[in-house]
């Protein structure tokens, strides 16, 4: 008989676990981590979601993975492994890419940020982390740069909503309107030195996240010294429950739901994100047949009409009920007060208006196709 | 929040308070609490039966689906509602936001229910574990 390893599941903390604790937070098991999906004290989800629309929340993300990628074959590395360009980043410039399978499906979903002439930062997922750090390791040995996984370096938090800027700005000695969106810079934060600041996020509204050391005190200081300073703009702390209704509601893909091993970058519309005309990358290939035969399936946003609310892993079936795809995220969207989703549906049914059903525990209830992003920020005058 | 004693808890998170062959039919304080803001509740149409331990509908958080449960036998006499518009007086107020109103099949089903005592004993152990 083979001897088989018995293996715990070790559920893993952040440095500001105690913090979360100490606040009140309601913990949840996600991907392996124990994080606050809601803060009840603050207002719970809904509130969270309204403040970050309105004004600023706070989230603790240390649970997302950093893999810096560094030295002369840096960039040819990182080339080779994503699906983005990364020659068109200047230093200080990040950018939305994924890792992919040769067959043109997801590894992961990345931020790539170029920290210097040869150094990269790639910023991945909390669920794949090891398994995208051995991707990233293996598929760059041809390649003259260093690999490393910095992932437990860093306390990584993300401040975002419209008044974001402002409440960092008290904090640091960087011009952050000088950092444009999706831009990377360093400076000082709250008395540290030379602490990462990029303008990103995954709320669908303007932000920063900064990367802290990961130790207990510094990353407690920092998430305390927001909360004091971010007073005047009405800050909360807001758990992953109100970061998955801001994402969805930008339609940000989440790993696991809208892509995944199985789902390849055309069905996924993330085109804009893939740069064919660019030399060869992992996936390439694939794509380029996959291109010509033209989607199976394609995601589309949906609107539930009768009454119900669609959740992940839901059929969804045509108007005479034959099952046509599959719901892949689905919630009350707190802000734009709709119960909305994301699903994978033959290309036929993704015109805007088409009627669709979703299959809420037996029962067969319509909603439309509705146009993608559900909400987008107002462009600042 | 205090559980009212002259409720009956079920262990699935209901409350069912009865006058003679009449009941209201609620969810409890501890299940409000646990799914967080309700967004959707689902119940079923005046003159439907429904069946202890039976399910008779769901409500939903942001986060959740959870089903509800009959804590008694009997016929919906009257759905409150408000809650298909205002969901979310159940997290306001749990005891007084009440799902149907029901006649009971036979009121003896109501003493194998929790008291209000038994029922915090049981979820302070529920919220310990």
């Amino acid at each position: 008989m083979p001897a088989v390893q018995a293996t715990t599941p070790i559920i893993r903390k952040t440095a500001l676990y105690n913090t979360h604790r100490q606040m009140g937070a309601k913990m949840v098991e996600f991907n392996g981590w124990e994080m606050p999906v809601e803060y009840p004290s603050v207002g719970g989800i809904i509130a969270e979601h309204n403040t970050v629309r309105t004004g600023v929340g706070i989230f603790d993300v240390s649970h997302m993975g950093d893999i810096r990628v560094a030295g002369s074959g840096a960039l040819a590395a990182v080339q080779h492994i994503s699906m983005n360009d990364a020659s068109r980043l200047a230093i200080g410039q990040a950018q939305y890419s994924a890792l992919l399978y040769p067959q043109g499906t997801f590894v992961d979903d990345v931020i790539v940020h170029r920290l210097g002439q040869d150094e990269y930062l790639l910023v991945i997922n909390a669920g794949t982390r090891e398994k995208d750090f051995s991707w990233v390791r293996d598929h760059t040995r041809d390649f003259d740069c260093e690999v490393e996984n910095l992932s437990d370096d860093f306390t990584q938090i993300a401040i975002q909503g419209p008044k974001a800027l402002e409440l960092l700005q008290k904090l640091t000695d960087v011009d952050l309107s000088a950092v444009k969106f999706y831009w990377v810079t360093r400076g000082g934060v709250c008395g540290l030195k030379n602490i990462l600041i990029a303008r990103t996020g995954y709320t669908g509204e303007d932000g920063f996240e900064i990367y802290i050391p990961s130790d207990e005190d510094t990353s407690a200081m920092v998430w305390n010294q927001l909360l004091q300073a971010g007073r005047e703009f009405g800050v909360i702390p807001c758990g992953l429950g109100a970061r998955n209704t801001l994402r969805l509601e930008a339609k940000l893909a989440l790993y696991g739901h809208e892509i995944s091993d199985t789902i390849n970058v055309w069905e996924a519309s993330l085109d804009r994100f893939c740069k064919m005309e660019k030399q060869e990358f992992i996936g390439r290939d694939a794509l380029e047949k996959a291109k010509s035969g033209g989607v199976r399936r394609t995601l589309v946003g949906l609107e539930m009409i009768e009454r119900g609310i669609a959740r992940d892993g839901y059929r969804v079936l045509d108007e005479a009920e034959a099952e046509i795809g599959y719901v892949t995220s689905g919630s009350y969207a707190p802000f734009l007060k709709k119960n909305i989703g994301l699903a994978y549906v033959p290309p036929r049914f993704a015109e805007v208006g088409t009627i669709i059903k979703i299959e809420i525990r037996t029962q067969a209830v319509k909603a439309q196709v509705v146009p993608t992003p559900f909400y987008k920020r107002p462009k600042k005058v | 929040m205090p559980y009212p004693t002259d409720f009956k808890y079920t262990k699935e998170h209901e409350w069912i308070k009865a006058d003679g062959k009449n009941a209201t039919v609620g969810i409890t304080n501890y299940a409000q609490e646990s799914l967080g803001d309700i967004v959707f509740v689902e119940l079923p149409k005046t003159g439907s039966e429904i069946v202890a331990g039976k399910t008779f509908g769901s409500v939903e958080s942001v986060k959740a689906v959870s089903d509800l449960y009959a804590p008694a036998s009997g016929v919906v006499t009257e759905v409150n509602s408000e809650l298909a518009t205002a969901p979310e007086k159940i997290n306001k107020d749990a005891h007084s936001a009440w799902l149907i109103k029901i006649t009971l099949k036979n009121p003896a089903e109501l003493n194998s229910l929790l008291s209000a005592q038994d029922y915090e004993k049981f979820v302070s152990e529920e919220a310990g574990k």
